[in-house]
């Protein structure tokens, strides 16, 4: 398979998570650290499931609520038990560790003669356009289904709690309750892309979250980049962003492995990129 | 009506800092009062406010609203009755919304906030209508960022969202202090329209002696977390800012 195509591919995989460090950093401003549990959580349930139940929707939905449920946990420990938002994150990520090993027994499940959400549409034959296709489907379905629930109502009150909670809560609206619902939806988001990846390689391990959240925050900065330029400001447009932000930080990163970088390098060249984008506006700034 | 008995708040209690902010205020606030607190720094002022509106809970004693009992109700529950003016014209809006979303959010104050959306072609012609009234040209601007306008302007809006939804009470905390003399007489002067043509109860804290004596048909002097002068109606009218200013000597 073409080497771009595949990044791309594994891009459309990451879209989830992009979006669920949209809802946690961008809209809630919260930077939460659950994710590299909660992806994880994802590809593990996904994996116990598969291989005891056969069963890809069971599996999906299971690990998106298990996803929602660490989440949930993290924002009711920063809420209620007044914790630093940071270190409750950091709290519940560090417990899914044991969680996900016990769950799986072991390191490392590999998905071998179990069926997975790849398998479906069995009627497209070349197997990298069918990936393809179910991958872009589900990326389409998020994005509608986000960027309507961002404009009803609820979705009104979940962005201006992280705008500003003072005029949220004159306004009726229970910040702690939102907060708790928004970090459950941000990372019942990560756990499916968490689930969709490890179905994608064919294995779910307990360290295929590490450095997770860098991956999603770079995504969505990069997204933002581009919706600067653009001056797009409607959520619907943000949101393609973070698609398009996914995409392209796949393909950088793609080019730097082609040019026959030392894969244990991965990370730290995640991290310099990430940090290069951060400080895009800086630097924009000091120019000026 | 608005019933305070007993209300006591005391911060850091049992330590040497200690600050006993109110101490055993009884209050009955009729509808439809428009009542002007004035009092140095540190009288008690906002800690009263904070305490009606939910964002501070009293040490001791209870609060009614309509007779009932809303003593330990925190601030987005009392949100049904209390609409809020803050001093700072930033805190009442959100700046990353548009203006439209934060109509929205103040025209559903009372209301769920569920999933469906509420921002329609009629929404917007009424919230445009609102704007229209306060003659600053923002009616054709829904679309833009609340962040992308002045402290005055915002200041201005939020006065109109406090009444897109039932509202019974409206708390102003200094809601001029940070505005330049000719929007701060704007806005005063709006928000005792608003209040008149609402038919809401109002309490404003002020600092300007002048605005203490122009608007409103009460007026509370603090001191040291007392209520030390509650001068009412015609005695009201009488007061002049010198007046007023004897208070403080």
């Amino acid at each position: 398979m073409n080497f771009y195509l595949a990044a791309v591919m594994l891009g459309l995989g990451f879209i989830a998570l992009g979006f669920g460090i949209f809802i946690s950093m961008r809209i809630f401003n919260i930077p939460d650290i659950t994710t590299d549990g909660s992806y994880t959580l994802g590809g593990v349930v996904t994996a116990v499931i598969l291989i005891k139940f056969h069963s890809v929707p069971m599996a999906m939905a299971a690990s998106v609520l298990a996803g929602i449920v660490a989440g949930s946990l993290t924002g009711f420990i920063h809420t209620k038990l007044r914790v630093n938002a940071l270190l409750a994150g950091i709290l519940v990520m560090t417990a899914l560790y044991s969680v996900n090993l016990s769950l799986m027994g072991r390191s490392n499940i590999p998905l071998i003669n179990v069926p997975v959400i790849y398998d479906w549409f069995a009627f497209i034959t070349d197997a990298v356009m069918r990936q393809l296709t179910i991958l872009i489907l589900i990326t389409l379905t998020l994005l509608l289904l986000l960027s309507w629930i961002l404009k009803t109502d609820f979705g009104i009150a979940i962005r201006a709690t992280g705008n500003s909670e003072t005029m949220v809560r004159a306004m009726g609206v229970d910040t702690s309750k939102m907060k708790i619902i928004g970090l459950g939806i941000s990372n019942g988001l990560v756990a499916m892309s968490g689930s969709l990846i490890s179905q994608y390689q064919g294995f779910a391990d307990i360290n295929m979250g590490i450095g997770i959240i860098i991956l999603g925050l770079g995504s969505v900065m990069i997204g933002e980049t581009v919706t600067t330029v653009l001056k797009v400001e409607s959520i619907f447009g943000r949101l393609v962003g973070v698609i398009v932000g996914t995409i392209i930080f796949r393909l950088i990163l793609a080019f730097v492995l082609s040019l026959g970088i030392d894969p244990n390098y991965l990370k730290l060249i995640t991290a310099a990129i990430v940090l290069t984008v951060v400080c895009i506006p800086t630097l924009r700034k000091a120019r000026n | 009506m608005i019933e305070l008995n007993t209300i006591s708040k005391t911060f850091n209690a049992g330590t040497p800092q200690q600050v006993r902010a109110l101490r055993d205020i009884n209050l009955t606030i009729a509808d439809q009062e428009f009542v002007i607190v004035v009092g140095a720094n540190g009288s008690g002022k906002s800690t009263l406010l904070n305490v009606i509106a939910g964002v501070a809970m009293p040490s001791s004693g209870t609060i009614l609203l309509d007779g009932m009992d809303v003593t330990h109700w925190e601030d987005y529950r009392k949100s049904r009755w209390i609409a809020r003016i803050f001093q700072d014209p930033f805190m009442g809006t959100a700046s990353e919304l548009s203006i439209l979303d934060n109509f929205r959010l103040a025209a559903i104050r009372t209301h769920k906030k569920g999933l469906s959306i509420g921002i329609d072609s009629k929404f917007k012609t009424k919230v445009q209508e609102r704007i229209a009234m306060l003659g600053l040209g923002l009616e054709d601007k829904l679309e833009q960022r609340m962040g992308t306008l002045s402290g005055g302007q915002r200041q201005a809006l939020t006065l109109i969202m406090a009444v897109m939804d039932d509202a019974k009470i409206i708390l102003l905390d200094e809601p001029s202090a940070a505005l330049d003399p000719r929007t701060a007489a704007l806005i005063m002067a709006k928000a005792n329209e608003i209040i008149r043509e609402f038919g809401l109860t109002g309490i404003l804290i002020t600092h300007h002696l002048k605005d203490a004596a122009l608007y409103g048909n009460r007026i509370l002097l603090m001191r040291e977390g007392s209520v030390v002068h509650d001068i009412k109606a015609d005695e009201k009218r009488k007061m002049t800012v010198g007046d007023l200013q004897n208070w403080f000597v």
